[in-house]
């Protein structure tokens, strides 16, 4: 809690700090929980319904705790083109990292392509990505 | 000692830079990181005296140290993939380190900010109105309109907002700007500033370039000095599509779900916090430092018709040289597929091409002839938006790629406005009956007899293909923003231009 209201504190005073805000939380905690949105709200003078529906709106945030690494797939069109879909399907079953689509990482030209933390993989063949989340599995 | 350059952006760094430049260090070579010359095959690339060798794995090394590697490609300045361009705002790109200051000042840097304060805000705005820059998102509105706009309205605070929430896929010239030469983009927004008398600048960027936003950052804090009064802050988006929509991105900045706002009031009236706001792309912002220092005529000497200066193509897909093409506007499709893409990495035919992003319509090669212009694009039922083109081979399958397009809408829909929330979900629905080839009998609600306008008799596929036609004509007309009212051009043109995929011949004969 006292780090939640040091994250707070720091945003105070900067115009529209709701997202940058709750960047912040989400990277500090892994998810944005119902008590951190109750906090928040009553600091930034919002009702809880108005933060709720930022979080809920946006993708990167999340309210419920999720600890498995995070394996982002690009799925769209130019990875599409250079045969993500088939990869994404031939992909093991595997609970221990979560594949999460995202739509375009900007290395369109390189794809299939993903993202891990912030490191970015391209070139991506079933047998490197298949590496991949061996490595985080 | 060699010096060796490679280039530092995320697509050289997915592709291995990192392990590729410290092989070079280990054989005793100086490694200078420097911006992406956007040859993105050839990734990652070494530049040493002026010849490239690439795409190289850090066993190539000391083939290439020793003159014996056959990845040699030649004098990098001659190659024709950079001399068939017109590099305005990539004048620097492979040439310097991205965050030094005095790289970017020896290369013609804050020449134009220079201008721009000599003669005032009011000459900067015309030379920025007779450049004939338009808008480089997409949506192609004049520059200089949009800032006289904002110059001449009455407020305490004006802001200066850049879209980088670079979402649509095949596009990268943004991160391109920002992580290449990340002052450029600072120095155009402080030209921009200047001539509205903005206080505060914001450049939104999508969370998913974290290394453009770390540029960014470090860019706007080494350069605050040369930009003040000027203040400007990196906002980073949080994987909203649709946040890329100028007023979802100002009710997003300002911490609100980012829907997206009815237009009139104009941003540029009633934009940021309420205030006059100029929101501009970056590629618009980015191409005003060169206008600026070389003035507005030698940039409008280049195009074609209304289109004026140069558009930074983005060439990606599958597509064997895949990378960044800019050049005047008014070089035609085909050219940029098979003679500088040089067709498709696949090796198999071309079959289709989707140009500006999700929402462009996708094109077969009987459209290769049209030259890349705002309004052929707009002639043809399509648009050119940011310039980015996916290559498709004959693999592709075209009504899965509708079907795609309803799709993405449906997951990235705001939800504000009716015909893109609700009709994206029954398009995908009535795409998968049509890909399925069923047709649809009616159901049980509509069945009942109080249901007086509802069909009583079966959709057959022919009448589905008319249901689509017409829910993309409410979604085109009745959307509130780009996201609902656009889909229906990636759906539609791969209707009409191929409909074999959405079995349109037997539809067809049963009609007959």
């Amino acid at each position: 809690m006292e780090r939640l209201n040091q994250i707070i504190a720091a945003h105070a005073g900067r115009e529209g700090p709701l997202l940058p805000l709750l960047h912040n939380v989400q990277a500090e905690y892994g998810h944005v929980s119902e008590e951190a949105i109750r906090t928040i709200a009553l600091a930034l003078n919002l009702s809880r319904a108005e933060v709720q529906g930022v979080v809920s709106f946006y993708h990167d945030f999340h309210e419920e705790a999720d600890a498995r690494p995070v394996l982002k797939l690009c799925r769209a069109e130019a990875c599409q083109a250079r045969g993500v879909d088939a990869l994404a399907a031939a992909l093991p079953d595997q609970e221990r990292v979560r594949i999460e689509t995202v739509y375009c990482l900007g290395l369109c030209s390189v794809g299939p392509n993903a993202m891990v933390g912030n490191k970015v993989h391209a070139r991506l063949d079933a047998a490197r990505l298949g590496a991949l989340v061996e490595t985080l599995a | 000692m060699t010096i060796v350059r490679i280039s530092d952006d995320a697509l050289a760094l997915a592709c291995g830079a990192d392990e590729v430049a410290a092989a070079f260090v280990a054989a005793g070579c100086t490694v200078e990181r420097v911006s992406s010359r956007g040859m993105h095959w050839l990734e990652p690339m070494a530049e040493i005296g002026g010849q490239g060798f690439g795409p190289l794995v850090p066993a190539d090394v000391a083939a290439v140290l020793g003159r014996t590697s056959t990845k040699a490609v030649g004098r990098i300045e001659e190659h024709p993939f950079i001399a068939r361009q017109q590099r305005f705002t990539f004048a620097r790109a492979g040439k310097t380190r991205p965050l030094s200051l005095e790289d970017y000042a020896a290369h013609g840097g804050w020449q134009g900010l220079a201008r721009a304060r000599e003669v005032g805000p009011g000459a900067t705005i015309a030379q920025v109105t007779e450049s004939g820059l338009r808008g480089r998102g997409g949506a192609g509105f004049p520059a200089g309109i949009k800032w006289t706009t904002v110059a001449k309205a009455q407020a305490d605070r004006k802001y200066i907002v850049c879209n980088a929430d670079e979402g649509d896929s095949a596009t990268f010239a943004d991160r391109m700007v920002m992580e290449g030469d990340p002052y450029l983009l600072v120095e155009g927004m402080a030209i921009a500033a200047h001539a509205v008398g903005a206080q505060k600048g914001y450049v939104y960027i999508r969370s998913e370039y974290p290394h453009a936003i770390a540029k960014m950052q470090a860019a706007v804090r080494a350069s605050a000095h040369l930009v003040a009064p000027f203040e400007l802050e990196v906002r980073v988006g949080a994987g909203a599509y649709v946040c890329g929509e100028e007023t979802s991105l100002l009710n997003s900045l300002e911490g609100k779900r980012g829907e997206v706002r009815a237009k009139p009031p104009l941003p540029a009236l009633e934009g940021l916090f309420g205030k006059p706001t100029v929101v501009n792309n970056v590629l618009t912002l980015a191409a005003v430092p060169w206008i600026m220092a070389n003035g507005a005529a030698a940039y409008a000497s280049v195009g074609f018709g209304r289109s004026k200066g140069t558009m930074p193509i983005q060439i990606a897909g599958n597509v064997k040289h895949g990378g960044l093409f800019e050049v005047g506007f008014g070089i035609t499709l085909g050219e940029l597929v098979n003679e500088i893409g040089g067709g498709t990495a696949s090796g198999r035919p071309v079959r289709a091409v989707q140009v500006g992003g999700p929402l462009g319509a996708y094109h077969a090669p009987s459209d290769f002839h049209l030259p890349f212009d705002y309004e052929a694009f707009a002639a043809a039922d399509g648009l050119i938006g940011h310039a980015g083109i996916t290559v498709f081979d004959d693999t592709a399958d075209m009504s899965r790629q509708a079907r795609f397009a309803m799709e993405f809408c449906a997951a990235e829909s705001c939800g504000k406005c009716t015909p893109c929330r609700i009709g994206s979900t029954r398009g995908v629905e009535l795409i998968d009956r049509i890909r399925a080839r069923s047709g649809r009998a009616p159901d049980k609600v509509e069945a009942l007899p109080q249901m007086h306008n509802a069909r009583k008799v079966e959709r057959s596929l022919a009448d589905e293909i008319v249901l689509l036609e017409d829910l993309c004509e409410t979604m085109k007309f009745g959307s509130l923003c780009a996201l609902g009212g656009f889909t229906p051009y990636p759906v539609l043109s791969a209707l009409r231009n191929f409909p074999e995929d959405f079995g349109a011949a037997s539809a067809r004969e049963a009609a007959e």
